[in-house]
């Protein structure tokens, strides 16, 4: 076990894992953020997706050292009401079905837009890309990141 | 007004004391995660009084509705109160909504699954509403001595206008709790609707765009252990030992112990398929920790003997006795049994006319034969399950579709009575059948009874994918025999798969032809198969409707037209008694998808496949248009009309509509899931292909029929038609047919990208 400071949603914390243990453990069973989703452990799904130093990134191959000095972002420090303009896209196209993904799909997507706030088709695609939504509702996710940077 | 008897569904009026006043159900979710936020609690009544199981009235006013069901992403959270609202004539703004526990003795069926949320509940649903409307209404007469007949509701008002007396149903909730529930009481007619029919937005979004905890992998209490499982590498292998040892010195690890899922004298349920039922569980202070042991773990296999059992019948049909064969089974070799059935004969489902009379005498004989893999359901929420297990009570909370199957599991697993047995439906992470299996929660019961503490068992996704209650392997094969003059003299069918035939004996084309031939087969197999979204009406949609279309071609038919004549036939004068769908109404999907889709007149450069099916009692036809882009087959629009009878709630059904297409596609061009001596090729989504944003349609509308029928299913019906209008599309498109699932590696073998 062994110590680590991190930032997260602008808060401070401290937590004492075992160093091997990935972001997304942290984060979940540590810090009970539990909005950062599990999919496939291997970054091929999007589900655990956060910001760090507001770069997407994939909690699950993240180690916690390399969270330190960093600061983090997930799902629950997207906004402080909610209302960040993709949380807002997504509520005005009623996306989610059963919802496990959405968390990481909004990550990736407000990435994407704080990256570039006017992205082409072909720019969602590949920024959206190594999310999986296995209810299928990527038709409004698209539409709902247009929506989103309309707004910003 | 439509009157109705309460009689019919009396159990939803059940006075059950313990509930009296709001209490556990409530507690049970809040504590879930879903506490009220500031807004909310301002409006949360100071007491609330109980109508009947579904509703809730608060002395200010706010109203409690429950949706018994449980929510996989079909939106019954939503739907299902909106029924209720609507015949308590309440306003939308003002229902808090929760989710049911498990409460047979309240709630007629809390399944999820054959599409049947909504059939199911919209009577007793509506009835339910309309009877506590009516106890409003009686409250108000007796306090106002007014006649009842004379009160009028809206929006959760009582008004007498006689009088001008007002009040909102808050006020008279506490009096009409009292009321004897009427023997009958009066429903709305279609068009006083205001809720159903109008669409409204996920009651849970605003939870799951902020990352609320809401499903069973985010509970957590304290004390709560964690758990992992480690379960044989293969079908056809069984526990033979294990070192506790080899992980005992790790970090955070507690016990590692072995559990069985099944006594040996129980007699098993429909839905107790499990793949291991032996498993070896490692329990510790977190997720990461016990899956590192897990790694670590030695453990020993040996090859399971043979064995069978009884299992119970689902939906009135008799218990089965099912064998499990031994050994290590090969793709290779299934596909190379399932051939040998294309000669052979079948079990005849089906016989009209003189089929084989027609064969001999036919011109032309064309016979085509279809497959499909195994397919693993990949819920993005791996199984996990919540347990708290003390002395003779336990606390289960998790994902499950059939929480009254999973109950009688758990009742012989612990040797607990069910009455002591608590079962809270979570939220699933998707389902799409698989979760009617529910033996994860067993797993984390049975572990949390011998640590005699809390634990979350989770799953990885190699366990999940590789533990898998799969869709079956299938095969079919279609033989048409026509005259010199092309007139369809007989159609042949001959269906099967591994490990059940995926042919519905009276289903279309059944009934449009004077001559009809349809037979099955089936493969034993020790690899545990199970609903997977429409379950074999998504294989031998895709065989039949391509199998159509090549033949409405050979016919020189166009592919709508050619099955409109077959449907007029069926219609006007069908053959056989037993048919099971309505060909007007069959035919009316595809006069409507023709129409918005502008049939005759496709853009240029825009290849169209067609194809229509009838499944949950639903008709959904749909055309898929696909370009060559950058020698790359792109799905750009998918169009789908659907009859679903009247739709709750449309831009939900939009949803499913698109989310169930999108399904489709996917599979039809990745899906596989290939055995080599019993081993899953594929444990995670590196190598298991999922459709992703770039293979999606650019556009899905999604048309209904405007119907006054009753509600039918909607979550399964959009996804069977979609492989096969692929499959036609990307023949326009590439001039080859495609028969075998899934057709990306075809595509790549004729050098296009996928």
């Amino acid at each position: 076990m062994a110590i680590f400071n991190l930032n997260i949603n602008g808060t401070s914390k401290q937590v004492d894992v075992d160093p091997s243990t990935p972001m997304l453990w942290v984060l979940r069973d540590h810090l009970d953020l539990v909005g950062t989703k599990f999919g496939c452990g291997i970054a091929q799904c999007g589900a655990c997706t956060i910001h760090l130093d507001g770069n997407a990134v994939r909690s699950c191959q993240l180690p916690v050292s390399a969270g330190e000095g960093a600061s983090i972002t997930t799902i629950e420090g997207l906004s402080e009401k909610g209302d960040h303009p993709v949380q807002q896209a997504w509520l005005e196209h009623d996306v989610p079905q059963c919802g496990y993904c959405q968390a990481g799909q909004i990550m990736s997507a407000a990435a994407l837009l704080a990256a570039n706030p006017n992205p082409s088709d072909t720019d969602i695609d590949n920024a959206m890309n190594g999310n999986i939504c296995r209810c299928g509702t990527y038709t409004r996710i698209k539409a709902a990141i247009k929506t989103a940077a309309q707004k910003l | 007004m439509t009157t109705v008897n309460t009689k019919l569904d009396r159990r939803s009026f059940l006075k059950v004391s313990a509930l009296a006043g709001g209490g556990m159900m409530l507690s049970f979710s809040w504590l879930a995660g879903c506490k009220p936020t500031a807004e909310e609690a301002l409006g949360l009544p100071k007491e609330w009084f109980e109508l009947n199981s579904y509703i809730k009235i608060g002395e200010n006013g706010a109203v409690t509705l429950f949706n018994p069901n449980p929510e996989f992403g079909q939106n019954v959270k939503t739907s299902l109160p909106m029924i209720l609202a609507d015949e308590l004539d309440v306003d939308w703004k003002n229902v808090f909504v929760e989710q049911a526990d498990f409460y047979p003795e309240r709630f007629e069926r809390q399944f999820t699954g054959g599409s049947n949320s909504v059939r199911s509940a919209w009577k007793p649903l509506r009835t339910a509403g309309g009877t506590a409307r009516a106890m409003l209404i009686a409250a108000a007469a007796q306090t106002w001595k007014v006649s009842a007949s004379e009160i009028t509701t809206a929006a959760g008002i009582l008004e007498h206008k006689a009088s001008g007396k007002k009040a909102h149903y808050g006020e008279m909730a506490s009096l009409a709790a009292t009321m004897e529930v009427p023997e009958e009481v009066q429903l709305k007619e279609l068009k006083d609707f205001k809720i159903i029919g109008s669409s409204k937005k996920n009651v849970e979004a605003s939870k799951i765009v902020t990352g609320k905890p809401l499903f069973s992998i985010d509970h957590k209490v304290n004390g709560m252990k964690y758990a992992a499982i480690v379960h044989p590498p293969a079908f056809g292998m069984k526990l033979k030992s294990f070192d506790k040892t080899s992980v005992s010195g790790m970090s955070g690890i507690q016990d590692v112990f072995s559990i069985s899922l099944f006594k040996d004298d129980y007699g098993r349920n429909f839905f107790d398929t499990t793949t291991f039922p032996e498993i070896v569980a490692i329990v510790g202070n977190s997720t990461w920790e016990v899956m590192q042991a897990k790694k670590s773990l030695a453990v020993e296999w040996e090859n399971a003997p043979e064995s069978s059992f009884e299992v119970g019948g689902f939906g009135g049909r008799p218990n089965s006795k099912v064998i499990v064969p031994a050994g290590l089974e090969n793709t290779s070799s299934h596909k190379d049994r399932m051939k040998e059935y294309i000669t052979k004969p079948g079990n005849v489902v089906r016989k009209d006319g003189d089929p084989e009379g027609a064969f001999k005498k036919a011109a032309k004989v064309i016979e085509k034969t279809y497959s499909a893999p195994f397919l693993a359901h990949n819920t993005m929420e791996p199984m996990n399950c919540f347990a708290d297990v003390k002395g003779d009570k336990a606390v289960i909370y998790g994902p499950t579709q059939a929480p009254e199957s999973i109950m009688g599991t758990l009742v012989q697993a612990l040797g607990i009575p069910k009455e002591n047995i608590q079962i809270n439906l979570a939220r699933m992470g998707g389902g799409f059948g698989r979760r009617a299996y529910s033996h994860h929660m067993t797993e984390a019961a049975l572990i949390s009874q011998k640590i005699q503490a809390p634990v979350k068992m989770v799953y990885t996704r190699e366990d999940d994918m590789t533990a898998g209650v799969y869709r079956p392997a299938y095969s079919a094969t279609y033989r048409a025999a026509l005259d010199e003059n092309n007139n369809l003299l007989a159609l042949h069918v001959k269906a099967g798969g591994i490990p059940e035939s995926p042919l519905h004996a009276n289903r279309f084309p059944a009934g449009a032809l004077d001559n009809y031939l349809a037979e099955s087969w089936d493969i034993p197999s020790n690899i545990t198969i199970g609903a997977f979204r429409a379950p074999r009406s998504n294989f031998i949609a895709a065989a039949e409707q391509s199998f159509l279309d090549e033949l409405a071609e050979v016919m020189g038919k166009d592919p709508i037209e050619f099955r409109l004549e077959l449907l007029k036939r069926a219609e006007t004068n069908p053959v056989g008694e037993r048919n099971d769908y309505d060909a007007k109404r069959y035919a009316g999907v595809l006069e409507l998808v023709r129409d918005k889709s502008n049939w005759n007149t496709p853009a240029a450069g825009v290849h169209r496949g067609v194809s229509a099916y009838f499944c949950h009692n639903s008709y959904v036809a749909e055309v898929v248009d696909t370009v060559i882009k950058d020698n790359k087959p792109v799905v750009e629009k998918v169009y789908a009309a659907v009859d679903c009878g009247i739709v709750i709630n449309p831009d939900a059904a939009i949803n499913m509509g698109e989310g169930a297409i999108v399904d489709g596609i996917g599979n039809a061009f990745f899906g596989e899931l290939a055995f080599e001596n019993g081993v899953p090729n594929k444990t995670n989504f590196d190598k298991y292909r999922m459709i992703r944003q770039k293979e999606t349609p650019k556009s899905i509308e999604v048309h209904f029929v405007d119907s006054t029928e009753e509600p039918t299913g909607l979550g399964e019906p959009f996804f069977p038609p979609v492989f096969a209008a692929l499959a036609n599309s990307l023949y326009k498109a590439t001039g080859k047919r495609y028969y075998e699932q899934p057709f990306a590696p075809q595509l790549e073998m004729q050098n296009l990208k996928m």
